[in-house]
């Protein structure tokens, strides 16, 4: 099933007087991972941010042009529906230091004020814990907080907090940066799993992250797409000259 | 360089670090000595008698305080339920709105109102509630506490979310969580720790308060649980039988001195504790 799931034209989004995210236009298809690559300052984690409406929460942030969720205008809806619908995972782990593992899991319920019925939340919690592979490690210690984990497992914690609002997307900056090696290799791991519900975007740095694990890439430089494509061919047989030079190395 | 130089230089050098040694110790010097002599002149009063019983007339032996630890408790009270939601509100739009006008002037009248001397506010609430409302009341006094808990409180949230780190609350609101219960059900609880902590010294601050309450609460030699009324508190308590010219008086001020000091430093001890541990691992 080809269809797509989230749509740009013409978006455009700056800070200030600083146009960050130049006139992108790109069609995300459903149930695929897409890798959003490119050099620091080029507007990859703005564009992302712009996906679920974080970016104007930053003072004197704006953004325009059309940015659609399967034909609904995600600036005509309300950032709560759309957050609820477009889960984020970010850079450094944040699960919440006041919060044990198991409310963590739960927490956007818990937060939004969702009185589910025990067995209920139990059920969410052991299956987004599965989900991301952590509910083997953590099932006898549920209770305690979530800062108590170690790097790579507080990072699987806030997939499976994502994973249990059940999102359409989600939406990942640069979510290994702050992990070590093995931390890493286990979040990628999940990535295969989670694309057969769900649609990742995943900014990295890394390139060959992004050619281990996603479907499509897309390139931005100096705040252009300047190519999106099956990742295979971005990285065999690259249209453009910037991309031909980023892979290769020749800039960063 | 010659060797009587550096023997010189050395012996300057531990000179100023003896001098460092003997003026920290002199900082502790004066509350040992207020702790000394309160102590001495005030345990001998302190009983259980003590504790429940109203001042007896001059000439009478014993009699106690109740009235003005009744008293002190409820015009605390009553100015922490004024004082702590507004103060803890504002400082939740100080860590949020930084550099905002509003911002700029809350930050600028909150610390002009740390320094405003505490018989102004005194007065002012004298003309604000006494003479409106024709009488003395301990209400009239919790505002004029109020007021001066408010910079504290105001101040001390605001230093404590400002440290928060903002991935906090992205990772809430990224959840599709509404503003104020992002506020209430994550940025406070976590931040919990140092917000109470501004709010049991602004308490332990306002507990000494004699100047705001000479003419608000006004004092009252019996017992009065009425806030619309005349109402006795400790530090009231001291100042009128200390400066009175009876000896039992005086023993009554030294005693009421020892349990406001008591309460004083148990609240400033409680503080340590509690901040050390709701402290939040982040």
């Amino acid at each position: 099933m080809e269809s797509t799931i989230i749509k740009s034209r013409n978006f455009n989004a700056s800070f200030g007087s600083n146009h960050v995210v130049k006139n992108v236009n790109i069609d995300i298809p459903r149930n695929h991972i897409i890798a959003v690559m490119g050099p620091s300052g080029c507007g990859k984690t703005t564009y992302l941010r712009c996906i679920n409406r974080m970016h104007e929460l930053i003072p004197g942030a704006t953004c325009e042009g059309e940015m659609k969720l399967n034909n609904d205008d995600i600036y005509q809806m309300h950032p709560i529906f759309v957050r609820l619908k477009i889960g984020m995972v970010f850079q450094r782990p944040n699960p919440f230091p006041n919060l044990s593992i198991y409310d963590n899991v739960i927490a956007g319920y818990k937060l939004n004020g969702v009185k589910l019925p025990k067995a209920d939340r139990d059920r969410i919690v052991e299956q987004s814990l599965t989900k991301v592979a952590l509910w083997k490690e953590v099932k006898d210690s549920l209770t305690k907080k979530g800062s108590f984990l170690s790097g790579g497992q507080q990072q699987r914690l806030c997939i499976a907090r994502c994973v249990a609002m059940e999102p359409e997307v989600i939406l990942f900056d640069e979510p290994t940066s702050a992990l070590d090696p093995i931390s890493t290799s286990t979040v990628e791991e999940l990535f295969a799993e989670l694309k057969v519900n769900y649609t990742l975007i995943i900014v990295t740095h890394n390139m060959q992250q992004a050619a281990r694990v996603s479907d499509k890439t897309a390139f931005f430089y100096l705040g252009e797409l300047v190519e999106f494509d099956d990742t295979r061919i971005m990285f065999t047989n690259p249209k453009d000259n910037r991309t031909q030079n980023y892979i290769t190395g020749r800039f960063s | 360089m010659n060797v009587d130089n550096v023997k010189f230089r050395l012996g300057k050098s531990y000179g100023f670090q003896a001098l460092t040694y003997v003026l920290a110790f002199a900082c502790v010097v004066p509350l040992l000595a207020i702790l000394f002599f309160i102590i001495k002149a005030g345990i001998t009063r302190i009983n259980w008698h003590f504790l429940v019983n109203i001042p007896k007339p001059v000439g009478e032996a014993g009699g106690g305080i109740a009235n003005a630890l009744v008293g002190s408790i409820l015009i605390i009270i009553v100015a922490s339920i004024i004082a702590i939601p507004i103060g803890i509100l504002a400082g939740v739009y100080l860590s949020e709105n930084r550099k905002s006008r509003l911002a700029y002037w809350c930050r600028l009248s909150t610390d002009i109102l740390q320094g405003v001397p505490s018989i102004v506010i005194g007065i002012v609430a004298y003309f604000w509630l006494v003479k409106p409302l024709r009488g003395f009341s301990a209400l009239s006094g919790s505002v004029a506490l109020a007021i001066m808990m408010l910079p504290i409180v105001v101040r001390s949230t605001e230093e404590t979310l400002k440290l928060l780190p903002d991935s906090l609350k992205e990772a809430a609101l990224a959840l599709g969580v509404p503003f104020h219960r992002v506020i209430f059900q994550v940025i406070v609880p976590v931040g919990i720790g140092g917000i109470l902590s501004g709010v049991m010294l602004s308490i332990a601050r306002i507990t000494g308060e004699t100047a705001p309450l000479l003419f608000t609460a006004f004092g009252n030699p019996y017992l009065s649980t009425n806030m619309t009324k005349p109402m006795q508190s400790l530090p009231l308590l001291i100042f009128n039988y200390a400066t009175s010219p009876y000896n039992d008086w005086h023993d009554l001020a030294w005693g009421a001195s020892l349990i406001l000091l008591a309460w004083v430093l148990f609240l400033n001890i409680f503080t340590k504790v509690i901040t050390r541990k709701w402290k939040v691992q982040l």
